[in-house]
């Protein structure tokens, strides 16, 4: 008993609240790919180990169910700070702005770049709680400002929207092309 | 000589000169605004140097790599925030001074090690250019095998007290690069026979996620800080002139940064730890340090400036990056068909002397535009957080999307910001993840090629060079379980 104690105690290090949890996911994660192991890879015959398609998933999954088990009881055994709960859900609360960012991708190919970058830009910052017009005008001048360096300066391949078609003939072929 | 002159010529070109004043200006700014850092700003501009020749885009990423740091003391000195990770130990002496009143002259002493470094550094690598190109072509398909994975396990054992953390994200990383059609036997691997996945991650999606995406989700989920900046006021360009009293700290904390860059996995952290370290023993006055000692300062700065010439040793000499950094910078030589590794020192050594050209042109201009713009610098400084934290966002989308226009490369981007939220929260290493990703797929490559002359396990370390790495692997692996049984044996007898 004393011999697990001390061999235990050989992974004690510094613990943030939320350590646990995510020390858990990540073996339980660690776990499952080595379950999906033989069904996600294949094994060649004729072929040697090293050159097997699936040597190299077997490395990764190997490492993270090794590594991933010593930091799990270096979780376990080292000492507990509270706010496990308070730390999770701040982890939740990025997920509302990754649906900010994915409405944005959405928005893009269907309102055109320049529209979204100056929608997206706006209505984000007046949900940051920003509400000064200069705020809302920082906003509207930094989202043309990178339309205009990146697709009209650099010419980066995004998409003209789908609803600049609409727009009349004069200004249809310049929108497409640099915003 | 004619290498070096042809080198030269290469960069007297309008493209290139524009992207390396881009490149340094833009480093030096980005590095003063606490939250971006050149990880993020250069994740955001691969894509668009792809569009760019290869010498312009990698210019003017190793001008935002080069000068960031330079940017980054600012606000490590006036506001006790570091601008870049590395700067965080130029808080413990620059800060202290700036509370003393002696602002302008912490600044003047940062800029000057920093100089200093970037200068001798660049000067080592080019005259240790030749024999790196005489060593070069003496690395086959098992030594590049055994480089990377001597970068591998540098990446992990460098983690010192996250050991298990580090490893398990470079497994995670070395999974990551696996997914996707295999090119050699065109199976499929941990696909789910989704479409989607059958090109497998691109490495900027990931790079772009754990970087600039979850630095964005962290500032805008962090409540707002805006915080504040007393200018700088008197003459920095003779207080830069400072250093020379601290010449011999300098020279050794570019020493440090020259060697350690060049080791794949190690890096800027230990550079400055082993600088600061030596220089507090060596010292007449050791108790000032983390107090204001001005040695102190010139330790961590010229340690740290003189990593980014050396960090492109590996990954031009042997095609193995030693950190995120070059590791994205390897995509635009991919991107290109330029393949870095032995061939490009033997054939194309004036493009390896045009770039060490470049970086010592790039330490002119940041020094010369830091000396008139310290103060401007101090108003980037205090844009509000959650304010930058959409600007990074908005910046992303560009990133991500321009790769291949497509929604998934987005949403995977952003759940890897998730992830790289997470992680930065805990304070575990994400940077084994990106080195697993590269050096796994480095290591896939190699290790299939050499094993095909290969026929006994010895074969394998028939060579001087590969017999040398696999007894340093062997070392170093063996002297970090013995690091570790001793601390506890320490611990258990306290």
């Amino acid at each position: 008993m004393e011999r697990l104690k001390s061999f235990v105690e050989l992974f004690q290090r510094q613990r943030r609240p939320g350590d646990f949890v995510f020390a858990t996911a990540f073996m339980v994660f660690a776990l499952v790919s080595l379950m999906l192991l033989p069904q996600e890879t294949r094994w060649v015959e004729k072929t040697p180990l090293f050159a097997q398609p699936a040597f190299w998933p077997a490395v990764g999954v190997f490492m993270m169910v090794g590594f991933g088990a010593i930091h799990l009881i270096g979780s376990i055994a080292s000492e507990r700070s509270p706010g496990r709960g308070k730390e999770v859900l701040y982890w939740a609360r990025s997920l509302e702005f990754v649906a900010w960012f994915l409405a944005y991708v959405l928005a893009v190919p269907v309102i055109g770049y320049l529209p979204a970058s100056i929608l997206f830009s706006v209505l984000l910052v007046w949900r940051l709680g920003y509400r000064s017009a200069q705020s809302f005008a920082l906003a509207a001048v930094f989202g043309f400002a990178v339309v205009a360096v990146f697709k009209a300066g650099l010419n980066v391949k995004v998409p003209s929207g789908a609803l600049y078609a609409y727009l009349p003939d004069s200004i249809r072929t310049f929108m497409m092309v640099n915003f | 000589m004619d290498a070096l002159l042809s080198g030269l010529s290469l960069l007297m070109s309008f493209d290139v000169l524009v992207a390396l004043m881009i490149g340094s200006i833009g480093g030096v700014i980005i590095g003063a605004i606490p939250g971006v850092g050149p990880a993020v700003a250069i994740a955001i501009l691969l894509p668009a140097t792809f569009a760019l020749p290869p010498l312009v885009g990698l210019v003017m990423l190793l001008g935002i790599y080069g000068s960031s740091m330079f940017g980054g003391s600012l606000p490590a000195v006036l506001i006790n925030t570091p601008g870049t990770a590395v700067n965080a130990l130029t808080t413990y002496d620059g800060y202290p001074m700036t509370q003393r009143g002696e602002a302008t002259k912490a600044l003047g002493l940062a800029y000057g090690a920093s100089f200093f470094s970037g200068i001798l550094s660049i000067l080592a690598l080019i005259l240790l250019s030749p024999l790196l190109a005489k060593i070069a072509p003496m690395f086959g398909a098992r030594e590049i095998f055994l480089a990377a994975l001597l970068g591998i396990v540098l990446v992990i054992v460098a983690h010192r007290g996250q050991i298990a953390a580090a490893g398990m994200m470079a497994g995670l990383g070395i999974l990551l690069q696996s997914v996707g059609m295999e090119p050699v036997k065109y199976t499929m691997r941990f696909t789910f026979g989704q479409d989607w996945l059958t090109s497998g991650l691109d490495l900027i999606v990931v790079v772009l996620g754990l970087f600039a995406i979850s630095q964005a989700f962290s500032l805008l989920v962090d409540p707002e800080s805006a915080p504040d900046a007393a200018p700088v006021k008197g003459g920095m360009g003779r207080e830069m002139l400072g250093v020379l009293k601290y010449k011999r700290v300098a020279a050794t904390g570019s020493f440090f940064g020259v060697v350690m860059g060049m080791i794949p996995g190690v890096g800027e952290f230990t550079a400055q730890f082993m600088s600061y370290t030596l220089a507090r023993k060596r010292s007449k006055t050791p108790e000032k340090f983390g107090k204001g000692s001005e040695e102190g300062l010139v330790a961590s700065e010229s340690a740290n400036n003189a990593v980014p010439a050396a960090a492109m040793i590996p990954l031009l000499a042997l095609g193995i990056p030693g950190e995120a950094l070059t590791a994205m910078m390897l995509s635009v030589f991919y991107v290109h068909n330029v393949v870095p590794g032995p061939a490009l020192f033997r054939d194309h050594i004036d493009f390896i002397y045009a770039l060490y050209i470049a970086l010592l042109a790039l330490n002119v201009i940041v020094i010369l535009f830091m000396l008139v713009s310290s103060n401007w610098l101090i108003r980037l400084i205090r844009i509000p957080t959650r304010f930058l934290g959409m600007m990074i966002l908005m910046l992303s989308f560009v990133g991500v999307y321009s790769l291949r226009n497509s929604a998934v490369d987005c949403a995977i981007a952003a759940a890897f910001g998730v992830l790289g939220l997470i992680l930065k929260r805990l304070h575990l290493p994400v940077v084994p993840i990106i080195l697993g990703m590269v050096l796994g797929n480095i290591m896939e490559v190699k290790l299939r090629a050499a094993m095909a002359r290969v026929t006994s396990p010895l074969d394998f370390v028939d060579r001087p060079i590969a017999a040398f790495l696999a007894i340093v692997i062997v070392v170093i692996i063996a002297s970090s379980i013995r690091a570790a049984i001793q601390n506890h044996r320490l611990k258990i007898a306290h």
